[in-house]
């Protein structure tokens, strides 16, 4: 299991890599100079040169990016063009916010998809079954930003029960939640009741009714596992998803986060601010990707077996050797 | 000769009555409910859209600003109210459709020639062309799609056609790995080894047999794939990033309206329903035709 998870560790190294090269290309490439950015737009001609040659601006984009890489290689971001500030230390501000956002409505989606996805497959073709089905298609297709502005119309607006801004408070935290989440109940419940159904059909699940044993144990003990793996892949893929949306979350909750520290040094092409924040998301969500996998183990034991025969079919090659 | 035709034609058409394989996945389309409500909305919705350019002028009645009429509320006349700048909501979101609909459709035909040819290639050759092809598209999948849209729009400048540009390239990475493992299920049929035993060339092979066989169940993730790029532009739109002003868009007019929600609701909330009940179609749509179209999908 270790081997594996260095492995996949590994694995990680050329995507990140892969992922570095494309943005720096595409921001090298694209038109607007940082050193204008810098010293505002009354410098002078030699001071800008001293800028572009102190940022080494001047060299040939392979030396640039081998020289960046150089650096993030030690853990250094370098500092932004826009706020002078160290780029590490603005992420350290800005990642939590986004992290509690992206990994909150992760896991409101599985506290509320799973339970939900159990209760309208036990409960197939009843009514509540059937108007579920018609609201989690609506809710599916809602965009977070639209039930954002909805949601403070209601809960800002005119009840006053939350603020509309922010992120600071618990109860400030909800409504940006919620929202990057509903989608993802409508969907995540829709595919654990569809394999909740496939499983409940299963043989082994007769036996056990045949056992005597009491319903909720049947569906708790030996359903849930087995139908919960086709969720589980969903969930992992929606990572992404989720921290992408929380870019626009952001804008609209005011919530000081990397989608929203992403969108201003986009728009002052502030290219360390950029790398770090593109870089950083997708090692979180090769992270995550790598999280979900160990997941499957963890619910299906056959699939643990694999990693641990592996292990022993080393282990026996091993002592072959000696 | 006139009498053999008509005693001919009926009999013959009840008696061996053969179908196509496409009005066979018609038939069964035609059965399923929500299918049928889904294709009449979204044929509702794209007639009411793109039939407005014959009553409504853009100059007139989509983008000057009338300033004594700022923020009514919905009332005879205006039937969805106006906007803050006295335009009339519900000839912007007819318009707009036409803008999210259109970029949508386009970026998704754009990213479905790219995905083909990448993913036909990658799982015709296999081996190390694959490799190279499918660990690229690895590095554009480890970006979050959204983000990735994001960052192209804003490099590029957005106009309408650098936003197809960035959403097809967005959604190219899926495109390709659904057309990927298609290819890869058919290449190993047997019908292939025969037309490559009759000495087909590859080109032949992947683009009159295999791409035929492989496109018909992606058909509905096509769909869907455009409820989602439907999405992706508003949200762009919605942050600053997508169609600008003041051509009106679905996203952006719920951005703008933003800021009046303490006064009004409904500039708001009438260009979100609109987007809604538009994915919720197409959605509907997607799959009644994965049930139609895909053969092992059936239940």
């Amino acid at each position: 299991m270790g081997r594996y998870i260095l492995k996949r560790l590994a694995q990680m190294i050329p995507i990140v890599i892969g992922v570095s090269i494309i943005v720096f290309l595409l921001l090298s490439l694209s038109p607007g100079d940082p050193a204008k950015m810098i010293l505002g737009l009354n410098a002078k001609e030699q001071e800008l040169q001293m800028m572009r040659e102190q940022l080494g601006l001047n060299d040939p984009i392979p030396v640039q990016y081998f020289n960046y890489m150089k650096k993030v290689a030690v853990g250094d971001f370098g500092t932004s063009y826009s706020t002078k500030q160290s780029v590490i230390e603005m992420i350290g501000v800005r990642l939590p916010p986004t992290l509690i956002l992206a990994f909150g409505s992760l896991f409101t989606i599985l506290i509320v998809a799973i339970p939900l996805g159990i209760a309208l497959a036990v409960k197939q073709n009843s009514p509540f079954d059937n108007i579920m089905r018609v609201v989690s298609l609506f809710f599916a297709a809602m965009p977070g930003f639209w039930s954002g502005i909805l949601m403070i119309i209601l809960f800002s607006v005119h009840l006053g029960w939350l603020p509309a801004n922010g992120f600071d408070t618990p109860s400030a935290m909800i409504m940006p939640i919620i929202c990057s989440s509903i989608a993802g109940w409508a969907v995540n419940s829709r595919i654990t009741r569809a394999s909740m159904l496939d499983v409940i059909r299963q043989d082994y699940i007769r036996t056990a009714r045949a056992k005597g044993l009491k319903e909720s144990i049947v569906i708790r003990k030996h359903a849930l596992k087995n139908a919960l793996l086709p969720t589980i892949t969903s969930v992992g893929m929606a990572v992404g998803g989720c921290f992408g949306g929380s870019v626009i979350m952001e804008m609209l909750f005011g919530i000081n986060g990397m989608g929203k520290m992403m969108i201003d040094a986009l728009r002052q092409k502030d290219i360390p601010t950029i790398m770090a924040g593109v870089i950083i998301t997708s090692v979180i969500i090769a992270v995550a990707n790598l999280l979900t996998d160990l997941a499957y183990s963890f619910v299906d034991p056959r699939i643990r077996s694999m990693y641990a025969r592996r292990k022993q079919r080393k282990e026996v090659a091993g002592h072959g050797a000696n | 000769m006139a009498q053999i035709d008509l005693t001919l034609a009926p009999t013959g058409k009840k008696k061996s009555k053969k179908r196509s394989l496409w009005a066979d996945a018609w038939l069964r389309l035609r059965k399923n409910k929500s299918a049928v409500a889904g294709m009449i909305m979204l044929a509702t919705i794209l007639i009411v859209i793109y039939s407005s350019p014959l009553y409504l002028d853009y100059d007139n009645d989509v983008i000057k600003p009338d300033l004594t009429q700022t923020l009514q509320f919905p009332a005879k006349g205006k039937l969805l109210g106006t906007d803050e700048l006295g335009r009339d909501v519900l000839a912007r979101i007819l318009w707009g459709g036409r803008i999210s609909i259109g970029i949508g459709v386009l970026a998704m035909m754009l990213s479905s020639i790219i995905g083909c040819t990448l993913g036909a290639i990658s799982g015709y050759y296999g081996g190390k062309t694959d490799g190279i092809i499918m660990r690229s598209l690895d590095v554009f999948m480890a970006i979050p799609s959204l983000l990735l849209m994001i960052t192209l729009v804003s490099i590029m400048k957005p106009t309408i056609t650098n936003l197809i540009i960035a959403l097809a390239i967005g959604s190219v990475p899926s495109v390709s790995r659904m057309v990927r493992a298609q290819v890869l299920y058919i290449k190993g049929q047997e019908f292939v080894e025969a037309i490559r035993a009759q000495g087909a060339s590859d080109f032949r092979i992947i683009v009159m047999h295999i791409l035929p066989n492989a496109i018909s169940p992606l058909i509905s993730q096509f769909v869907m794939e455009i409820a989602g790029l439907i999405l992706a532009i508003s949200g762009l739109s919605f942050i600053g990033l997508g169609v600008q002003p003041p051509d009106p868009e679905w996203g952006a007019m719920l951005s703008s309206g933003r800021e009046h929600i303490r006064d009004v609701w409904h500039v708001t909330a009438f260009p979100g329903i609109a987007l809604v009940l538009t994915v919720v179609a197409l959605t509907l749509v997607g799959d009644g035709l994965r049930d139609a179209l895909d053969p092992r999908m059936k239940r």
